[in-house]
């Protein structure tokens, strides 16, 4: 569904990512870990043409992303949700004209539906009580729920997550985590995850792909992941006191 | 119109000369996208008048440019007057001449300082908030989640700043001009013993409908300017808070620079031909 083709990205003259090839298959959830500055951020902003690649090709089916233009660009995006760091909610609006602004910009459907898509959406992520208050009144853990929520509105089939569960508490981590999962069973969403929280990765991902100074190092479903004998998978791992027995006892 | 995140080179110059060249190649590519950028805003504007929240991101773009700097308007205006009026004041009264203050300072207001000083002042207050409000959703990404929905920031964050900016410089600097009039007459009345109907009557003869429309079409441009840049300064923010502060303040020069050239440019364009 989703291919990486040899994509290389340099910034001033350094390769950010380089040569990273791999397909993630329709309703598969793949996480994406490394060290911080590897390139994990700039593969999702690849997806969705924030990024072009310097060399390389990005396909979304039998459309290449990496060259879309105009209204092409735009079928390509109508397909994806995408999660930022922070939320990237307008600070202006309320958490429900947040969530409604691409069936309202964009598809122009009308209140009726508009508000019944943002309360199942909100509902969803756990946030309706706070859909009334702006983005500066609620913690950076509401806000992540919140841009979740406009993620999913639209009901794209594929959705991007960019560290869904950094800076939140273990409690609201393991509700997005559960959240991601639970989208992809239940809706079948294609999902992107990248993600420092491993031990979360291991339990939603159906694969893991590991990202170092641009490269994939491995790519592998979570058991073989622990027992990966890589040693820069093994340094990751270790630094996070992940063992296979760990991945067993939370299985 | 892409918003692109990306350096315009993706390699470090390896000599100083390549390094200059990049830097004026960029500068015209900036000057080249910011103009793109004003000229589509311009073009989305009907679609943002037809539309209930986009007009009222207008209506609040319109109270930020417009009401939020009148205060300042009002001060530089009238201040900008007096000092015209006491500066050819005495400089007429050595000519026993002071009965042509109120044409001077009305011709001048209305040509040049009028809308230079709107323009300015809303360089000053209203570019650079753009410049960094926008900057800040760039580096935050609300920018880029706005594109990935297929919104286009163009329209829905630039076109209503940029038209504000359109409609209220005008009427901004024709209150300026007004303001400055005002305060040259209170100069001339109380320090040059020059009557202020007699002043007034003076610079109304003068005023033609042709200084009129310079001066409007001088403070329009401006204003869509200044919109503009300051709109390409916020969407182009890289590096973080840093990035934001050279973005604010980049947008107040440039703006300044390009008020200068673009208000010597429509002068000599409409007044050259008088004055050989």
């Amino acid at each position: 569904m989703i291919r990486f083709e040899n994509v290389v990205k340099r910034f001033d003259g350094r390769a950010v990512l380089d040569g990273v090839s791999f397909e993630v298959a329709k309703g598969e959830v793949l996480a994406v870990v490394g060290p911080s500055g590897t390139g994990k951020s700039v593969t999702l902003k690849h997806l969705v043409r924030l990024l072009t690649p310097t060399s390389g090709k990005v396909w979304l089916e039998d459309v290449e992303i990496s060259a879309a233009t105009g209204r092409t660009l735009e079928a390509v995006r109508e397909r994806f949700g995408y999660l930022f760091q922070g939320g990237a909610l307008l600070g202006w609006l309320t958490v429900a004209e947040n969530v409604a602004l691409p069936l309202r910009e964009r598809l122009r459907l009308p209140d009726g539906e508009v508000e019944s898509r943002v309360a199942e959406a909100l509902a969803a992520v756990e946030m309706l009580d706070a859909a009334d208050r702006y983005p500066a009144e609620i913690s950076g853990g509401m806000q992540k729920r919140a841009g979740l929520a406009r993620a999913i509105v639209r009901h794209s089939d594929i959705i991007l997550y960019d560290e869904p569960t950094s800076g939140l508490d273990p409690v609201t981590s393991v509700t997005i985590n559960r959240l991601i999962r639970r989208l992809n069973r239940e809706r079948g969403i294609t999902s992107i995850v990248v993600t420092h929280d491993l031990q979360g990765a291991l339990l939603f991902a159906d694969r893991i792909l590991m990202l170092k100074s641009g490269h994939v190092v491995e790519l592998s479903a979570p058991e073989t992941f622990v027992r990966s004998t890589n040693p820069e998978v093994r340094e990751f791992l270790d630094a996070q006191f992940i063992t296979p027995d760990l991945l067993e006892k939370k299985l | 119109m892409r918003i692109t995140r990306e350096p315009s080179y993706e390699d470090a110059p390896k000599w100083q000369v390549e390094a200059l060249r990049r830097h004026v190649v960029t500068f015209f590519a900036n000057v080249g996208h910011a103009g793109r950028l004003a000229v589509e805003s311009l073009a989305c504007l009907p679609g943002v008048l037809a539309r209930g929240d986009s007009r009222a991101s207008l209506v609040r773009q319109l109270y930020v440019a417009g009401i939020r700097t009148l205060p300042v308007i009002s001060v530089v205006g009238l201040f900008t007057g007096m000092i015209l009026g006491l500066q050819v004041g005495l400089a007429l009264s050595q000519f026993n001449q002071e009965s042509l203050l109120g044409a001077t300072v009305m011709l001048t207001l209305i040509r040049e300082m009028g809308p230079f000083v709107t323009g300015i002042c809303l360089s000053a207050c209203v570019g650079s908030a753009m410049a960094a409000e926008l900057g800040t959703m760039t580096v935050n990404d609300e920018v880029a989640a706005l594109e990935i929905m297929s919104i286009s920031p163009v329209k829905y964050l630039a076109a209503p700043r940029i038209g504000a900016l359109l409609l209220m410089s005008p009427i901004l600097a024709f209150y300026a001009c007004v303001l400055g009039v005002v305060g040259g007459g209170l100069v001339g009345y109380t320090q040059l013993n020059v009557p202020f109907q007699q002043y007034m009557a003076s610079a109304i003869s003068i005023a033609g409908v042709k200084d009129l429309f310079v001066g409007l079409l001088k403070a329009t441009i401006f204003g869509v300017v200044i919109g503009a840049v300051g709109c390409h300064e916020g969407f182009t923010t890289r590096l973080g808070a840093v990035g934001v502060g050279r973005a604010t303040q980049r947008s107040v020069i440039i703006s300044f620079l390009l008020i200068l050239m673009f208000g010597y440019m429509v002068t000599r364009m409409f007044y050259f031909e008088f004055s050989v």
